[in-house]
């Protein structure tokens, strides 16, 4: 049934940018909203963010974590320490992983 | 000619246009009546009928117009049983999020226990802990932990407190009250213990499910848990509802001067809103009796009363047996394709 719902109607996560916009609807923004504040923060149309092909390539460029296993490319952690910067938000998992190792400014 | 389409038990049933038409027109007037809100407009009648007349399998929404999905229960789907849906996959949940997040594309992952409730959760708090630690630090997408308030279990004879369904039956209905009143003060102790402890190991939110499913004095304990991490925490609280109506086996709870008993799901929303919930999840529940599209059009009508009143996103459960989803175990493609698109298109709602 998940597969379902998401050939329908998901972004498609890290395939895309949906994990940038799920994080801006816990911001309580709605959708429209989220989805203008990820695309103007990525430079690109709010179409889009939802494009496998288009952001595929850019998560690679900017390095905030791509949905294939690629050497080299920010995971985990890294790669949200980048997109909280790139986002202009903080990530509660980022704001503790900081305190744990005294990178906190 | 005939349309091929499903009951709310799964089963397949054929309707002409016309009474295809006539079965989304009788569910929202059934809502509309039930809520006292607005029915659905003639132009999302045309637009309902226009899909479910169309011979192909699956559906979706227009290029453009996807949502973000939120997800409850975990990786149950995977690993638990038939309850859940699941297929017992020898699968552990860090395995199973993960694969969530690759394989699957999902948005967002809640974590949580197999046994989903929040007072055997809290005693396995440390595991629970070191999971969510785990897992933030491996994955990408926002991880919220769940867990249901499920206020039935701290009732005898699970829990140390009188059955208020017991009393109830007695017509002791202030030792009902009193008893709820004394078991909801335990059970947001709990719950206020495991989202702030899920918090300090960095969860992106805490995500309350199935709330109310014993009524007014669980919704009651979720709310002032709610206002809790909003107001100390600031990290965003989702609330997914466990029915339509909450049920009211106190009947006098109020929150900020609302009774709690009776209410529907788009006066549920302006409660969760004011004690601070960052996204809402509505429930309309399936009638195995009627159709898939009087279902669908009683659900649309609640979800379109909430999307259009909504200062934050709203995301409608269309798991299985709600939001016009079939109550069985394996439902439909051509039917789940459907009801997620029109969530989005005509219920205009910011997630699923």
């Amino acid at each position: 049934m998940h597969m379902a719902h998401l050939l329908a109607s998901s972004m498609g996560g890290i395939r895309t940018a949906g994990d940038l916009v799920a994080r801006m609807e816990l911001k309580k923004m709605k959708i429209d909203e989220a989805k203008r504040y990820v695309a103007d923060k990525l430079h690109v149309s709010t179409l889009d963010l939802s494009d496998p092909t288009l952001m595929r390539l850019l998560r690679e460029e900017l390095d905030i974590g791509v949905v294939t296993a690629v050497p080299g490319v920010a995971k985990g952690m890294a790669a949200k320490i980048r997109i909280a910067e790139l986002l202009g938000i903080e990530i509660n998992s980022v704001e503790q992983f900081k305190k744990k190792t005294g990178l906190h400014a | 000619m005939k349309i091929l389409t499903r009951m709310g038990d799964g089963s397949n049933v054929e309707f002409t246009r016309d009474e295809l038409r006539k079965e989304f027109e009788e569910g929202s007037e059934a809502a509309a009546a039930k809520g006292k809100i607005p029915p659905l407009t003639e132009n999302e009648y045309d637009y309902l009928v226009d899909m479910f007349a169309a011979p192909t399998r699956i559906w979706g929404v227009e290029r453009g117009h996807e949502v973000v999905m939120t997800k409850d229960g975990c990786v149950n789907a995977l690993n638990s049983s038939r309850m859940s849906s699941g297929v017992a996959a020898p699968v552990n949940r860090e395995v199973g999020v993960r694969l969530f997040e690759s394989m699957l594309g999902f948005d967002s992952m809640e974590v949580a226990h197999n046994d989903y409730s929040v007072k055997p959760q809290r005693f396995l708090k440390a595991l629970e802990q070191v999971h969510m630690e785990l897992l933030q630090e491996t994955t990408i997408i926002p991880l919220l932990y769940g867990f249901m308030p499920n206020l039935g279990l701290y009732y005898r004879p699970d829990g140390a407190f009188e059955n208020p369904s017991d009393l109830l039956q007695m017509s002791k209905i202030d030792e009902a009250r009193r008893t709820q009143e004394e078991a909801l003060e335990v059970c947001q102790q709990d719950c206020i213990l495991m989202s702030d402890c899920m918090l300090e190991m960095g969860a992106d939110g805490i995500d309350y499910d199935t709330v109310a499913s014993t009524g007014d004095a669980e919704f009651y304990l979720a709310l002032r848990t709610t206002e809790h991490v909003a107001k100390e925490t600031g990290l965003p609280v989702q609330i997914g509802m466990a029915s339509e109506m909450v049920l009211g086996f106190h009947g006098e709870l109020e929150y900020d001067g609302v009774r709690l008993a009776g209410l529907w799901p788009h006066q549920q929303m302006k409660v969760c809103e004011k004690a601070g919930a960052a996204i809402f999840g509505p429930v309309v529940n399936t009638n195995t009796k009627k159709s898939v599209p009087w279902n669908l059009g009683r659900a649309l009508t609640f979800v379109k009363a909430c999307t259009e009143d909504a200062q934050i996103p709203i995301h409608p459960n269309v798991g299985m047996g709600v939001g016009g989803v079939p109550m069985f175990e394996t439902p439909a493609v051509d039917i789940v394709t459907r009801v997620s698109a029109a969530m989005i298109e005509v219920g205009r709602a910011d997630g699923l």
